[in-house]
Order: structure tokens, then C-alpha cells, then sequence
């Protein structure tokens, strides 16, 4: 038998709070993610962004499909929505424009992962996108399908393995930035989760522009697809992002591919203003009805 | 609670008059009377029309339309806008309604209030884009996995269209539970009067949380079984799951919560089918053959009834006004007093397997199927009238 660990017990410190601990369901942590993961760290940025933004629980709602990315939204304070296998997107689309009527300026963060948002949900991604609808878009891209044990999905690196690809992918992958950006977003960044100011950032951006924005993040899956790719821990991968990452604004979204052991561009590709759906409907109605859609 | 006022909401949005309709038009008129102004759909014959109405009205009254990509889309915006505080429909035809099956599920799961109306074309596949089938009557009992329970309507005139969309709203929020307006080609396109008074209609609203957030268990049933919703935003924080959840809406796996959870979901329907299952009898007492039938099929069967009566034939109707649940009572009552039961549908043997369940062994049980395409000629109902009551 080999010594497994045992985790160390918490220590609860009575009337001492995390200054963040609002936006959590402590009651559901901890986490089921892995060590090393990447999503814990995303999802801490994702709290720092609404602490900083000073946003309130009651004002923003959280939406998530399937997988590991996708249970983010039960651990989150806000009224948050655990959907259907790639259809968060349209969910949050309904969601967001009730929200129009029933409570202006609330917002709709989406999270979740590579397999369910470009994959089952690649279609729904182009058309939110290209309709500019108001959501801001967090998608964790771990290069595999982490939940059910380490498939390959459209994410997956050429060549890289996975338990449905055991001879290695043989298939490209997508370069979503580029993807995002000719499918019309007007907000496009990329960040891992070792730039977790800079990712922090981008978030907070993304959140307070209108339309449809777009943060890309690209974090360790060392259960599944780092053991089997060369990077069999959290830290392996932290190491292969301070190596490759090459930090570049507006750069051209076509270069923004990503080859394993070759430099990849992180930051922002995309940040310009463009009316968002609700706006022009809102703005025609106003123009051409007696009753406002408010 | 019925409630006749709704804020937000004018009287003078709903058409109220005396039109001349088809059903598609009066299926959409009865959503916007209904308090629906989120629509989310996507193009396909032959429900068309509803979309396209929505598309034109809801803009003019405060409401939104949303064309989406594709049914799996609708059917999530759908949800997605019933959690947003609105009262929120989808309408769409056979394949687009397989599409839907997967949120249909979502649905039930999350209880949230909203409707799907099929106008059923012939299927499977493509089939028959442009005419008319019942053929999608078991799909909407069974077609998204897992046990469950579901409410299901049947119109059978364009006025059917309108009263039973916004019955089947007022069941949506009265139980939690996406409702289903299984309407069909021939009734979605017939063109009729359509009598609208805004001042008789009566609207069930939405369940609103009775306790402090502190308090508040989302998924806690009520003495019908039944919880109270907080939508976004209300200050509620609601965490809502398509998993297995407790009555914090968390997450549980457990074989204790799933049984709990499912004990309560179609208990709320089953146990409260009373308040859901409608029926209309005409000339069951001392018939010796009652016609089980439902939608556009009830209405040649009309025909066939008067034929038969012309014969000196004693026969009666059970039509069907909700098809799911399915009235087994009303059916087992009547089985027992006459020579047979008659089950006119657009299909080959779907609702005539529930009726032979109901009959339970004490009368025969005649199917009058049709593949679909067209309505059953009288005639050939009639042939089985007169079959069963030698
Ligand atoms: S399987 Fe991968 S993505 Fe899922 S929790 Fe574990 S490390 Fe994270």
C-alpha cells in the first residue's frame, strides 16, 4: 500500500471572514475540483473582479453548463444557474434579456469550459457572439474534457493525448480568440491562471462593457490531460505558462493558436465599441412604439 | 389564487373582440393574454405563424422576441427568461420538438413555469412538413429521459388555441412545470372565430417567496408539494441545478435525495391530477359505444357520431382536453357501461394504449389510426361505431 496523506482539518477561526466570502456558498466548500486545477484560481478572480467592481451579490447572476467549469456556479453566492451540456449560453441569453424588464443593469457572468461551450455549444457561441447580447463570457480552456475522466475535445492540441485519442489527437484545434473575434465579439482577452492581476482585470473589463465579451482562460487539468501530456502537475503547467506565455496586446487573433512547447500569445485582442442587441431593440421600440420595453 | 390583474400588464394588449383566426394567430394571442412576453423560438412549419405573430406583437407591448438558432436554443432561452421574472413560451413542430427534449428535461428538473406548443406535422424524420399528425402524442408523455410526469393539452379549434395556451400558463405556474400545447397542423392553420374577453380571463401568477431570504428553501415543497420561486435578482440567491438537489437547491446524489426529490416532483402532478385533467362528455349516459379521442381527430368523429345517431346507434364522446395526465378514471368509469370504446387518432396506436389500460379488460378497444397527412373520413369511424355496437 502506498502513504496517501491524510489533509490537514481546517481551522475555523470564529468571527474572522474572508473579505470575499459574500460571493461564496461557504456552506458548499470545499470544492470537488483536483489539486492543482486551475479552476479554484479562476474562480477566486472571478470573486476579486466583483469585490473590486464593489458589485452586489443581488446584482449579478451567475450561469454555467456541464463539466468541472460548469459547477462553478454552485459554489457562488449570486443566484446562479447550473444548465444543460453546452446550453448556457441561450439560457443566459433568456435570462439576461428578462432581466432587461424586470431588473435593468443586472449582470450575467457565464462560465464554463472548453468541451461545453465549443464543443455541444459551438453554435451557440458564434450566434451569441454575433448577436452582441449582453453576457460576459469566462471559459476555462483546460484542453480536455476533465469531468468524465480526459477525452479529447475541440480544444485538444494536435497530437496531444487524451482517453479517446490514446495514438494522440489527430484532429485541430480551435483558435478561440480568433473564433470570438470574427464571430463578432467586441471584447477578446486571453490570460492563464498564473496572470491571475491580469486575468482580474480583463474580467473586470468584461463585466462592465456592454455586449458580448469574451476572456479566455487557460488553466491546468493536471488529473487528466497534464499527467498524460508531459505536465503532471498544477506547477508543471504554471512553469510551462511563465516559459511560453507571451504577454501582447491587440495582437492579430489569427497568431493566437496554441501549440504545445511553443511560445502562445496571452492579453487582450479585442476592445471596441459596438451597440449591443438589447440597445437597438430598446432604442427602435422607443423610437417606433408608445410602450417601452422596460 | 386567480388573479385578473397583472402588473406590468394592459388590458388593452390583449386582443379582445371578435376575429376571425387561425389557430397558430390565436395560440400567439393567447400567450401575449396570458402575461407571455418572452418568446423564444425558431422557424419551422407549421407553426410558423405563432412565431411570426410574436415577432410582430411582443416589441409593441414592452415584450421581447428572440429568434434563436436552433430549438435547443428556444427552448433554454425559455428557461432562461422564466428565471429572469417573465412568463416565457416556445413553439415549434416534430423534429424541432425532439431538439427540445433535452431542456424539456431541464424543465422539470428545475421546475420552471413556462410553454412549448408542438403543432404536430407527420413524422418520423422530416415526414410530412406541411400536414397533419397526432403522431407526437407519446413523445411529449416520454420523449426527455428519466421518470417524470407531465401536463399536456390538446385544442381542437383555433379558439381551443387561444383558451388553452393560457390555461396552460396558469397550470405552468400554478404546479412549476413546463407545459405542453400539443396542438397539430389542420388546427393551427383552420381559420375561425375567435371570441377574446380580456375581462374573463383569468391569469394564476407567479409564486413568489412568503419568507425572508434567510428562511427561504427554494426547492422546499408547499402543502400541494409545489415550492415558491425567486427569480434573479429578487435577493434570494438561488442556486438552480439540473443534479439531483435537497431543498437548498444543492446538489445531493444520494439515493435518499433522488427519491425525495422525484417522490415530489410527480407527486405534484399526480396527486393534484383533479385540478389539472379535463375531459368534455357528451351523450355518455346509456351509450352502448363511447368515442375516446382528442384535438383535430374529435372533430371528425363528430361527424361519425351524428351518422351513427342518423343509424339509431347510441354513441357518446370523451374527448380529451388535456391528454397528459392521462384522465384514467373518466375512462374506467365509462369502460364499464358500455359495449366498447373507440379511440379515433392521427397516429397507429399511441393514446388507444392508454385507453386499453384504463378499459382494464372491461370493454373491447378500437383503435381508428391514420397515418397522417389528412383528417380520418367519418365514414370509416362510423364502420367501427357500428362494428362494435353489433
Ligand atoms: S479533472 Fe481536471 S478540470 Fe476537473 S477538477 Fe480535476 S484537474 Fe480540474
Amino acid at each position: 500500500m502506498r502513504h496517501v496523506a491524510t489533509k490537514p482539518e481546517p481551522q475555523i477561526v470564529k468571527d474572522v471572514h474572508h473579505p470575499l466570502e459574500h460571493y461564496f456558498r461557504s456552506e458548499r466548500l470545499p470544492h470537488i475540483w483536483c489539486s492543482g486545477c486551475g479552476l479554484g484560481t479562476a474562480m477566486s478572480c472571478l470573486a476579486a473582479a466583483f469585490g473590486h467592481l464593489k458589485l452586489d451579490v443581488d446584482d449579478v447572476s451567475v450561469v454555467s453548463g456541464i463539466g468541472c467549469s460548469g459547477r462553478l456556479a454552485g459554489y457562488m453566492r449570486p443566484d446562479s444557474y447550473h444548465t444543460t451540456h453546452g446550453r448556457a449560453l441561450p439560457f443566459a441569453t433568456g435570462l439576461r434579456v428578462a432581466l432587461e424588464k424586470t431588473k435593468p443593469g443586472h449582470k450575467v457572468v457565464v462560465f464554463s469550459g472548453d468541451g461545453d461551450l465549443f464543443s455541444i455549444g459551438g453554435n451557440h457561441f458564434i450566434q451569441a457572439a454575433r448577436r452582441n447580447i449582453d453576457l460576459s463570457v469566462f471559459y476555462v480552456n483546460n484542453f480536455n474534457y476533465g469531468m468524465t475522466g480526459g477525452q479529447v475535445g475541440p480544444t485538444t492540441p494536435m497530437g496531444a493525448k487524451g482517453t479517446t485519442a490514446p495514438y494522440g489527437m489527430f484532429e485541430h484545434p480551435f483558435n478561440l480568440p480568433y473564433l470570438a473575434a470574427s464571430s463578432g465579439a467586441p471584447y477578446v482577452a486571453r490570460w492563464t491562471t498564473l496572470h491571475v492581476h491580469r486575468l482580474q482585470k480583463a474580467m473586470e473589463e468584461a463585466i462592465q462593457k456592454k455586449g458580448f465579451t469574451f476572456v479566455e482562460i487557460i488553466a491546468p487539468c493536471p488529473t487528466n490531460y497534464g499527467r498524460r501530456n508531459g505536465l503532471p502537475t498544477g506547477l508543471d503547467e504554471m512553469r510551462y505558462y511563465r516559459e511560453e506565455a507571451v504577454i501582447e496586446n491587440f495582437a492579430d487573433p489569427k497568431d493566437a493558436e496554441i501549440i504545445p512547447g511553443k511560445p502562445f500569445i496571452v492579453g487582450t485582442f479585442v476592445d471596441e465599441d459596438k451597440p449591443d442587441y438589447l440597445e437597438i431593440y430598446q432604442k427602435f421600440v422607443a423610437d417606433h412604439f408608445e410602450v417601452a420595453a422596460k | 389564487m386567480i388573479n385578473r390583474k397583472v402588473k406590468g400588464m394592459s388590458k388593452k394588449d390583449i386582443l379582445a373582440g371578435e376575429h376571425f383566426l387561425n389557430g397558430d394567430v390565436a395560440c400567439a394571442e393567447g400567450a401575449i393574454a396570458a402575461g407571455c412576453r418572452l418568446f423564444a423560438g425558431y422557424p419551422i412549419t407549421p407553426q410558423s405563424e405563432i412565431t411570426e405573430t410574436m415577432a410582430y406583437r411582443l416589441p409593441k407591448i414592452g415584450g421581447y422576441f428572440l429568434q434563436m438558432e436552433d430549438e435547443l436554443a428556444s427552448i433554454a432561452a425559455v428557461l432562461g427568461g422564466a428565471w429572469g421574472g417573465m412568463k416565457a413560451m416556445t413553439a415549434t413542430s416534430g423534429p424541432g420538438f425532439s431538439l427540445m427534449m433535452e431542456n424539456l428535461g431541464l424543465g422539470i428538473m428545475t421546475e420552471t413555469p413556462c410553454v412549448i406548443v408542438d403543432v404536430q406535422r407527420g413524422g418520423p424524420s422530416t415526414g410530412l412538413p406541411t400536414a397533419t399528425s397526432q403522431g407526437d402524442m407519446m413523445q411529449a408523455r416520454w420523449g426527455t429521459h428519466g421518470d417524470h410526469e407531465i401536463i399536456a393539452y390538446a385544442p381542437a379549434s383555433p379558439q381551443e388555441m387561444f383558451d388553452q395556451t393560457v390555461k396552460a400558463f396558469n397550470q405552468s405556474e400554478r404546479f412549476r412545470q413546463p407545459v405542453l400545447v400539443m396542438a397539430d397542423e389542420v388546427v393551427g392553420h383552420m381559420m375561425e372565430r375567435v371570441i377574446i374577453d380580456p375581462d374573463k380571463i383569468e391569469i394564476y401568477p407567479r409564486r413568489k417567496p412568503s419568507v425572508p431570504y434567510e428562511k427561504f428553501l427554494p426547492y422546499k415543497g408547499g402543502p400541494d408539494m409545489v415550492p415558491e420561486m425567486a427569480c434573479a435578482g429578487e435577493g434570494y440567491r438561488v442556486h438552480v441545478t439540473g443534479l439531483t438537489h435537497d431543498e437548498r437547491g444543492y446538489p445531493d446524489l444520494s439515493v435518499e435525495s433522488q427519491d425525495k426529490l422525484m417522490h415530489r416532483l410527480i407527486g405534484k402532478i399526480r396527486d393534484n391530477a383533479d385540478q389539472i385533467i379535463e375531459v368534455e362528455e357528451e351523450n355518455i349516459h346509456g351509450a352502448d359505444v363511447v368515442l375516446v379521442t382528442y384535438g383535430i381527430a374529435a372533430r371528425t368523429a363528430l361527424r361519425a357520431m351524428e351518422l351513427a345517431e342518423e343509424k339509431g346507434i347510441k354513441v357518446g364522446m370523451l374527448r380529451l382536453i388535456t391528454v397528459w395526465p392521462f384522465p384514467l378514471k373518466e375512462v374506467r368509469k365509462i369502460a364499464g357501461d358500455v359495449k366498447g370504446l373507440i379511440v379515433p387518432e392521427l397516429n397507429l396506436g399511441q393514446i388507444v394504449r392508454e385507453v386499453e389500460r384504463a378499459a382494464a379488460g372491461q370493454c373491447p378497444v378500437r383503435l381508428v389510426g391514420h397515418a397522417g397527412g389528412g383528417l380520418h373520413r367519418p365514414e370509416n369511424i362510423l364502420s367501427a361505431i357500428e362494428e362494435v355496437a353489433r
